[in-house]
């Protein structure tokens, strides 16, 4: 049967971020196709990148994501600093790691306030922003800016982390690890949560391989994949922690993966803070040779990947970025096909595109052929769900 | 003064567009109505749908998918309808002004009435672009 | 056997070149026509994890890199083809072999018009629906 496809200009959702359009077919209840539209957000990065120095691409690559804007000028540096060989500081690649984990937990709290939101426990997203803001303030103190750090830069970073910054950083985590242990119980204990996200939006090991997944939802589905550990880069070889791995691949999986990171981002702080060595920050790089580099790093979504090639002028002659959603976004193809539509909403926001875009979803009955439901009303069914839920356990 | 333009600043229902943005401005957007910042508290709400806005929230610099997008959100929006853009993409395009897919500034496809810069602006920007706002109105 | 000899010893009579730029950053030249054997033989023998693949219009014609990460040691190898016919590129689509790479032949596709021979869903991806045709940004021509 053909479908026809009806676009809705909006209703934007009020939580939208990248916009991405999915479009879903629907049998009753049952979503048997997806389609995804993307490109909304292009804006041609890596032709611009052809036009700047090399320096000021760091600055550009930041504003690819507002999330991630220290994994992409930390996979750009890397792989200028892969293809001129250039040895940086200990000290920077310390405050290096220290930012980029601090950037982790940021966007993890962000996440989970969102899928709260998207199940119907607003409480959840309220709480997890309200904590997400110390650890913005931290960067604020640090680097000047609550997004945007602009730390980054080919041989080192801009700004020290000086000794009056550190009492406050302690602090800030120590109070984030008891926030941290009550989203950790009120997920793992409540019973709703349990039948909202167990064994829907399954993506098995194999399917996480096909589709060449990264990150905590490759993690979830038991591929033991963090370029952290695998490529070690800024100080991460230097200091003691685990990756976390689930084998179920649902989004309980993905959701106890993200939670369980946060320790680990913790710890791997305040041991930065402890081994730091002190000395230069930068090692004044002055020319870039003609080559070419990779660099990765592994962002809060997934392996980061970005590929500079020079001609020995002061510009990069190619510059490939590969964000971690690109891969992880494609799979929900898999994910979402075969669960129920109240379900989709969680499931698409599962793999964690720099938020869910759900205002761009239309549902399609295959039946009528009609457009029948928004974003909106998607939430709103998520959210029924959950209460129809709640009164079915008694909680 | 617009009568009905006064009326709506007491409580002010915004509609967010992100025209290709990178995301941040939509973040601070969203801190704003969080705990700390809280604007709820004055009547301030994002809304499912532009046909119930006063207020179009436009952040990024738009390219040639979200260019018409934003032009038919504006054509549905109920008027009279303050556009209000946020960050220094929406402002003036900034670093992109010389790419391949960025047709346009924010203002020469819808009209402007408030301009937030900023990479992001702050929370506390944005709710002091706001407060210039509503006292322009009310005059 | 380290992956470097076991993907050396697969690929065998296939490598031009062999171009090791780092420990962990290995460049092979194949050419164009061995592409999806190698490519085969990288993701489904050796066990490979497709990274991406970046096109690039250079002097000699176009090329496009193949990234592959072995995960367990950390090495990325990337396969370089060269398609010398800058009018009209062609090579085979690797899409049939794992799904994952569906999306960037079709954004070097529309970005750098190689047609990818056997793609099972060549449209657009990025651009705008009313793009002009063979109007390539990432061309250097642009």
């Amino acid at each position: 049967m053909s479908h026809k496809v009806v676009i809705p200009i909006g209703p934007y959702h009020p939580l939208q971020e990248e916009p991405e359009f999915f479009r879903l077919y629907v049998e009753g209840e049952k979503v048997v196709d997806i389609n995804m539209v993307i490109g909304y957000m292009h804006r041609g990065i890596e032709k611009l990148s052809e036009s700047k120095h090399f320096d000021q691409v760091a600055f550009l690559v930041e504003r690819i994501c507002g999330i991630c804007s220290t994994s992409h000028p930390f996979a750009y540096v890397n792989a200028v600093e892969d293809l001129a060989r250039i040895e940086v500081p200990g000290r920077a690649l310390y405050i290096r790691t220290i930012i980029a984990e601090l950037e982790r937990l940021h966007s993890h709290l962000l996440w989970l306030g969102l899928a709260g939101h998207f199940i119907g426990y607003n409480t959840v997203w309220m709480w997890a922003w309200r904590y997400r803001e110390p650890v913005l303030d931290m960067f604020e103190m640090i680097t000047g800016n609550r997004q945007h750090y602009a730390m980054m830069k080919i041989g080192g970073v801009r700004r020290d982390i000086e000794e009056q910054h550190i009492p406050a950083l302690k602090k800030t985590l120590d109070e984030l690890v008891r926030a941290v242990d009550m989203f950790k119980g009120a997920v793992m204990d409540d019973p709703v949560i349990h039948a909202r996200l167990k064994g829907i939006g399954i993506l098995s090991r194999q399917q996480a391989i096909d589709w060449a997944v990264v990150g905590p939802t490759a993690r979830a589905s038991g591929v033991n994949i963090d370029v952290r550990k695998d490529d070690p880069y800024g100080a991460y070889d230097k200091i003691d922690w685990s990756v976390i791995v689930e084998r179920e691949g649902d989004i309980f999986a993905k959701t106890k993966v993200r939670i369980l990171e946060m320790y680990e981002s913790i710890s791997i702080i305040r041991q930065c803070i402890d081994k730091m060595p002190g000395g230069q920050i930068d090692a004044n790089v002055k020319d870039i040779p003609p080559g070419e580099g990779i660099g990765r790093v592994e962002a809060p979504r997934g392996e980061c990947y970005h590929y500079v090639r020079s001609d020995g002028t002061n510009r990069p002659i190619r510059h490939k970025v590969r964000a971690p959603s690109y891969m992880n976004v494609a799979s929900n193809k898999v994910a979402a096909v075969g669960g129920t539509i109240s379900d989709a909403t969680i499931t698409l926001a599962a793999v964690d595109p720099c938020y869910c875009c759900t205002e761009r979803v239309t549902v399609i009955d295959k039946s009528t052929d009609h457009k029948i439901l928004n974003g909106w009303d998607l939430i709103k069914l998520s959210q029924e769900k959950t209460e129809n839920l709640k009164k079915s356990l008694k909680v | 003064m617009n009568l009905k333009l006064k009326a709506l600043t007491k409580s002010l229902w915004v509609f967010h567009a992100a025209c290709s943005p990178c995301n941040n401005c939509d973040i601070e957007i969203l801190d704003v109505l969080t705990p700390r910042y809280d604007v709820e508290r004055f009547g301030i709400v994002l809304v499912g749908s532009i046909r119930h806005a006063d207020v179009l929230l436009v952040t990024g610099v738009p390219n040639y998918k979200t260019k018409e997008r934003l032009k038919k959100i504006y054509s549905q929006a109920p008027q009279p309808c303050l556009v209000v853009a946020v960050g220094g993409c929406a402002c003036g395009r900034v670093m992109f002004k010389d790419s391949y897919n960025s047709p346009c500034a924010v203002d020469e496809i819808v009209p402007v009435s408030a301009y937030i810069p900023g990479c992001p602006p702050k929370p506390e920007a944005i709710i002091a672009g706001v407060v210039k706002l509503i006292k322009k109105v009310r005059g | 056997m380290s992956i470097k000899e076991q993907v050396r010893e697969t690929l065998a009579g296939r490598i031009i070149d062999w171009y090791e730029h780092a420990p962990r950053r290995i460049y092979i030249s194949i050419k164009p026509q061995d592409l999806k054997g190698a490519v085969s033989s990288l993701f489904k023998d050796l066990g490979l994890r497709f990274v991406t693949a970046s096109g690039q219009d250079t002097t000699k014609g176009m090329e496009i890199l193949y990234h592959f990460s072995f995960d367990k040691t950390g090495e990325i190898f990337s396969l370089r083809v060269l398609m010398e016919d800058k009018k009209k590129p062609e090579i085979d689509s690797i899409a049939p072999l794992f799904v994952g790479a569906e999306w960037i032949e079709r954004e070097m596709w529309e970005l750098l018009g190689i047609n990818f021979i056997g793609h099972p869903n060549l449209k657009r991806l990025l651009l705008a629906e009313d793009w002009p045709e063979g109007k390539y940004p990432l061309r250097q021509e642009q």
